[in-house]
């Protein structure tokens, strides 16, 4: 018989920690869908997405229900669509709206890979689908983007890097009625990965399978809670609790993949070992940090918190599964996390130093809001630096920044449900244009003479 | 198949007697129960094994959820599998 506090601790974990399974996604490649022709090709999409993932939604549901763990997100990811568009001539806008019907098919609450991938430069489609990019998600509503300007082997894109500057202020204004939603919905990556499962930088790699299930886990309620039981603890122990927590919630997304993966008859991929925060009370990755010893996040130590938080995460959630992979560490929103959004509003939290914390966490700059009136040059020079740090660490960085349009510093963007409110941050407004305009590409960095 | 059936609460007569009644009439058989009363919270948890359950798995488990809640009791529902991979390696 399973112990009575294993049972009781795991639905407290539930109940009153928050702990969920955030995602479902399956990844799907339209590799098989590519047509000369843009109406037939869309077709082909909508069909192989609704053919592949029809119980996908079922199935989590009926997972949820067996387990008594609440799933929140079931989600599709799909092969970057300049693929797509690279064969099939005409507006990309098309390929938006067929994965717009296929989300609503499915029943997903959001499909990603309305991508490029252009670190090195740009080929076919690749220019067509990025300038389609505020125009195709001011027309859908669960489609999200990304693209790929950088990595570690290839160096950083700048041509790629000015247009994604411009591109973001445009889908803000595209969208400045609704909340300037549109600039929420898309990622700029340096060093992306392949089988990620959170929105919105999902997309599925060429080097994945035909599908696959890929879960993200969450639960930086149950971290906290856990380090809330252990005021008097040193450093070392608090990284042993982290770790041992951290596994715990790993093996349940694992189980849940694998059941998921059975389920549907499709290969299990990876589970990504995050925390992932939500605004809910007591589900912030910011308040774990406070509850090791900051007054507020984004005080001095802050960077060292989170980098033991962070590595503590991989350490206990390595063992737990038998394939780790997406993103994998601690996820730092802005406006989806409560203790993120305090912490921004009263002045601890400045921009520089959630850049400078984006070194150690597992992702970059994420649901920040910028003043409206920010020069999409400005925006440039945040992906160039946000990607200069990926690129040197060999880490996944990204950039998902909201230019408020119409708003101010200190005023306050609300998006709702899981995607919270942003205070709009100050930015550093001293020009970058001339390097931005310069173009070319940063060449990739020394990787060796490390001694 | 089995299951956990976590029964949370205040204590009162017949909480026993009713979840383990549903339990019989889907011909569902309890195997383990352990209880515990800390303070005035009550705290059961029962074993139950599923395999010849004449209901779906789902609606049992609503059965038994809206049993608890007409006696202000949090009943929680989870198949085995979820306790054993989280708490043991």
């Amino acid at each position: 018989m399973v112990s009575t506090n294993d049972i009781l601790e795991t639905i407290k974990m539930i109940q009153e920690e928050n702990l969920d399974i955030r995602t479902i996604t399956m990844g799907i490649s339209l590799l098989d869908c590519i047509d000369s022709d843009i109406d037939k090709a869309c077709d082909k999409v909508y069909e192989k997405i609704m053919r592949a993932a029809e119980n996908h939604v079922r199935t989590g549901e009926e997972i949820e229900k067996r387990y008594g763990i609440p799933i929140i997100n079931k989600r599709i990811s799909v092969t970057p669509i300049a693929m797509l568009a690279a064969t099939a001539k005409g507006s990309p806008v098309k390929f938006a709206k067929a994965l717009q019907k296929a989300a609503e098919g499915t029943g997903v609450n959001y499909i990603g890979g309305y991508s490029a991938l252009v670190h090195k430069g740009f080929s076919a489609g690749d220019r067509e689908l990025i300038e389609s990019i505020p125009e195709a998600l001011a027309e859908t509503s669960n489609v999200c983007s990304s693209v790929n300007i950088g990595s570690t082997r290839a160096g950083i894109n700048m041509d790629a890097v000015k247009l994604m500057g411009q591109i973001i202020v445009d889908s803000a204004k595209t969208t400045a009625k609704d909340h300037c939603f549109g600039a929420a919905k898309i990622v700029v990556f340096c060093n992306a990965v392949e089988d990620n499962p959170f929105m919105a930088g999902a997309f599925h790699g060429v080097g994945e399978p035909d599908t696959v299930i890929n879960v993200g886990v969450s639960g930086p309620g149950v971290v906290r809670a856990a380090l809330a039981k252990m005021p008097d603890a040193n450093i070392s122990e608090i990284a042993e609790v982290i770790k041992r927590t951290a596994f715990k919630i790993t093996r349940m997304g694992q189980l849940v993949g694998t059941e998921a993966s059975r389920a549907l008859g499709v290969p299990f991929g990876i589970v990504d070992l995050s925390l992932a925060p939500t605004p809910a009370v007591g589900d912030s990755v910011a308040h774990i940090l406070e509850e090791m010893g900051l007054e507020s996040c984004g005080a001095y130590g802050t960077t060292a918190a989170l980098a033991l938080l962070n590595d503590a995460v991989k350490k206990g959630g390595v063992m737990a599964s038998s394939h780790v992979g997406g993103l994998s560490g601690a996820f730092i929103p802005v406006s989806e996390d409560a203790g993120m959004i305090d912490a921004a509003n009263c002045g601890s939290l400045c921009l520089e130093k959630l850049e400078a914390i984006t070194a150690v966490c597992s992702v970059g700059l994420d649901m920040v809001v910028v003043p409206g009136d920010t020069p999409a040059s400005v925006i440039s020079g945040i992906i160039a630096d946000e990607a200069a740090i990926g690129m040197v660490n060999s880490k996944t960085t990204a950039v998902r920044v909201i230019p408020a349009i119409g708003m101010k510093e200190g005023e306050t963007l609300e998006f709702g449900g899981l995607f919270g409110s942003g205070p709009v941050m100050k930015v550093n407004r001293f020009d970058c244009a001339k390097f931005i305009d310069r173009g070319g590409r940063i060449p990739a960095p020394l990787q060796s003479l490390k001694n | 198949m089995k299951a956990v059936v976590a029964v949370i609460g205040k204590d009162t007569v017949g909480i026993l007697a009713k979840i383990s009644a549903i339990c019989a009439a889907d011909n569902v058989n309890v195997m383990d129960v352990t209880q515990t009363i800390m303070q005035d919270m009550f705290a059961m948890t029962m074993l139950i094994d599923i395999s010849k359950c004449t209901e779906e798995y789902s609606v049992l488990a609503d059965k038994l959820k809206k049993a608890g809640e007409e006696m202000n009791l949090q009943v929680h529902v989870m198949h085995e599998d979820i306790f054993n991979s989280m708490h043991h390696v």
